[in-house]
């Protein structure tokens, strides 16, 4: 859990890369639950779909926060865990063929010409489509910032979130804050190319599995990794070059090390991001939808999951499974103006099962 | 049973709290900014809090899970909890905390 991949960059400068815009029918903020199911509802009408999302991989909350804790409240499922209800989401849809984009962030989304969305994201990928769907739950999961004075100047030249390129820091003074996975990993990893590497963590106790642990003491017995009880108090350097890092004891004595960067390493959590820019109408950070149609009260774009708010909206799973489904329905009317919506049963419909793949 | 809570500004809050409810759960209906964004599965340390006027020391220690999981929380000191693993009783009338910085 919380091990940051390389593709993983919300707060690093990305290239842009300008692609071919791509046109779908239903563009997919989020590949959460709700996000996924909404695949399987679109599917049964026709409608394909895109999703992107910030992690890099499918599951949202689901496999970020509880990928091995159960879920009790899923219809059918008395018990299933986060993992195991996104990977039964993901076999469901496969017959949809959902197109991914993951570890990308949506940045912007602008009305064409045509009257269809254009939704972008920071990678530069570019989804037109007449219908958006947002199903991103509380936001997007951005790397916890330490509450360290003016830490933002130092963003993207000296201070980290991710490791993309080891080489970057070869040769380099490196400070790395946390007691997890990610943290000792990248301990392990960089010190042996590191000019200097100082841990530093709340205690003398870590999250992280026993042998990466183990591995660490002995780096720091054998004088290569240096390790501090002791949190961050203020980073020194100019022009967003870093240089030194105040550290505090736990007997509060401050002391200096030597940092030209600084990695820290506390898990990711959940800002609503570029979506607070679109112009959605937003109700305490969540997005007002009809619950006729889960349709903002932007025409075209949707709002389902954790996400949308309405009078007597509850925060379940199941509650983001309903949303889809109504969704879908008013989807296919602008997506497919000119056709009837014929509504079958999966049971029944041979139509169905033939989409399905179980005919 | 009363709950006396700092906010991040520094605000004092009297809240109600309730018999077999967590702290998490009183703080958050009291609008004290706290995200709890795993809901209360001790799986994200956006709850966390610091116990003030020795209430650290008079609720039972925290457990393995929590102690790991503060690993995950910023700013995190010697007084530190997740305020969702802490189950209120009448024991705890008075229980003092200040929210933690996001």
């Amino acid at each position: 859990m919380y091990f940051f991949t390389d593709n993983y960059l919300p707060w690093n400068e990305c290239e842009t890369l300008m692609n071919e815009p791509i046109e779908t029918d239903v563009a997919i903020v989020g590949a959460g639950p709700a996000g996924l199911f909404a695949v399987f509802e679109l599917g049964l009408l026709d409608l394909k779909a895109h999703l992107i999302d910030i992690l890099d991989r499918p599951g949202g909350q689901c496999t970020e926060l509880y990928p091995e804790k159960p879920i009790y409240d899923i219809p059918g499922l008395p018990t299933v865990t986060g993992q195991q209800l996104t990977d039964r989401l993901m076999e469901q849809i496969k017959p949809f063929s959902p197109q991914f984009h993951f570890g990308e962030m949506v940045t912007g989304l602008t009305k064409c010409a045509d009257g269809r969305w254009k939704l972008t994201s920071d990678a530069g990928t570019e989804i037109v489509a007449p219908v958006v769907v947002v199903a991103a739950g509380g936001g997007s999961f951005m790397p916890k910032r330490p509450p360290v004075p003016g830490i933002e100047a130092y963003e993207g030249r000296s201070v980290f979130y991710a490791v993309r390129k080891m080489e970057d820091f070869r040769g380099k003074d490196i400070l790395i804050a946390g007691g997890g996975d990610s943290a000792l990993d990248w301990t392990l990893n960089l010190a042996p190319i590191a000019k200097s590497l100082t841990l530093v963590h709340h205690r003398d106790g870590f999250r992280a599995a026993q042998h990466s642990v183990n591995r660490m003491r002995e780096l720091v017995d054998a004088g290569k990794v240096k390790f501090h009880v002791a949190s961050v108090k203020a980073l020194h350097g100019e022009n967003g070059v870093l240089s030194s890092a105040t550290l505090a004891g736990a007997d509060k004595q401050e002391f200096q090390v030597a940092a030209a960067a600084f990695i820290p390493f506390f898990g990711l959590t959940m800002k609503l991001g570029p979506i607070a820019d679109f112009g959605l109408k937003l109700t305490d950070n969540l997005i007002a939808v009809d619950t006729a149609k889960f349709e903002s009260e932007t025409p075209g774009v949707f709002a389902i999951g954790d996400i949308c708010t309405y009078s007597g909206k509850v925060k379940l799973i199941l509650s983001g499974f309903h949303e889809a489904a109504l969704m879908a329905q008013a989807a296919f009317h602008i997506c497919r103006p000119n056709d009837r919506l014929r509504f079958q049963y999966t049971t029944s419909s041979s139509n169905l099962h033939k989409k399905l793949g179980a005919s | 049973m009363k709950i006396i809570a700092k906010d991040r500004e520094g605000n004092e809050h009297e809240l109600e709290g309730r018999d077999g409810w967590t702290l998490m759960e009183i703080l958050r209906e009291g609008g004290l900014g706290v995200a709890a964004e795993c809901g209360g599965a001790c799986a994200c340390a956006t709850c966390h809090v610091y116990l003030t006027d020795g209430w650290y020391e008079k609720l039972p220690p925290p457990s393995e899970a929590e102690t790991d999981m503060l690993d995950m929380a910023l700013g995190v000191e010697p007084n530190s909890r997740l305020s969702c693993q802490i189950t209120l009783d009448e024991s705890m009338d008075g229980i003092a905390c200040t929210v933690a910085p996001e």
